[in-house]
């Protein structure tokens, strides 16, 4: 179960381009790194992030092991409308985390 | 006559600095494979195929000097109008010395309004990062920068 924080701002003038910020808590296990006894630790990341608005993809990453623990990513959108934008992170070993975030666009 | 002679002498300087960098390299703990110039390059094509990649229009914001391999902020900005007819893609991340040359693709349109995107990363090497980004126009743009690292991220650690 991880832990997000999503920063949306709550109200847009329509035509406005916003920034999002998002961090998931994650380990984003390489797949690199050995135990002592020289076992490798296998890999375990999140390998895809995605940011729908109401239902319609607006962004879209494939993450690699290069990116950080506790994956941040920020990016820009326009608001258009009203509504609420979709984040999922999908990854290794089953993980799947939805988490979502209201605009009201004037 | 001038110019192979020329060629020759800086081959050979080329040549003798990078066995200096190898000499110097075995003092340094063992460690795993690491993505060399040519993955990069693969990695590159895997995105491009065979268009030319120029330099120009893309920003890449990371630190020159960098304490923590760990967790490096990045950020890349396109210079772009974000229209219809002329907007950014994707942008995609390579690193050079990272076991793996791949850092992130961020796939964007026309509706993100500002062609940006921040993330952090991890290097485990002082190593060059490049930034492409794909046009709505099919064209390639690309900044790379180079970047110290004092403590690695821990690629080759025991625990």
């Amino acid at each position: 179960m991880g832990s997000v924080l999503i920063n949306v701002p709550k109200k847009a003038s329509r035509g406005q381009v916003i920034e999002i910020k998002t961090l998931m808590s994650h380990i984003m296990e390489t797949g690199f790194r050995h135990l002592a006894t020289g076992e490798l630790i296998p890999r375990d990341i999140i390998t895809s992030f995605s940011c729908r608005f109401n239902g319609e993809e607006v962004f879209r990453a494939d993450l690699f092991p290069a990116i950080s623990a506790n994956p941040f990513i920020a990016f820009f959108t326009t608001a258009t409308e009203s509504g609420t934008f979709e984040f999922s992170w999908i990854g290794d070993r089953g993980f799947s985390e939805t988490a979502s975030a209201s605009i009201a666009v004037e | 006559m001038r110019e192979p002679d020329k060629s020759t002498r800086r081959r050979f300087l080329v040549s003798a600095g990078s066995a200096a960098v190898l000499g110097a390299a075995p003092i340094m703990t063992l460690r795993p494979a690491e993505a060399t110039p040519a993955m990069l390059a693969s990695a590159i094509r895997d995105v491009t195929g065979a268009a030319v990649v120029r330099t120009g229009k893309v920003k890449l914001d990371v630190p020159p000097l960098v304490e923590n391999g760990n967790t490096v902020p990045l950020t890349v900005s396109v210079a772009s109008p974000m229209t219809a007819d002329d907007h950014v893609k994707s942008i995609h991340v390579f690193n050079e010395k990272n076991p793996q040359p791949n850092v992130g693709n961020f796939y964007l349109g026309e509706r993100a309004g500002r062609a940006q995107i921040s993330t952090r990363i991890r290097l485990a090497d002082s190593q060059k990062i490049v930034a492409i980004a794909k046009l709505s126009d099919g064209s390639f743009w690309s900044a790379s920068v180079d970047v110290v690292v004092t403590l690695a991220a821990c690629t080759d650690e025991v625990i």
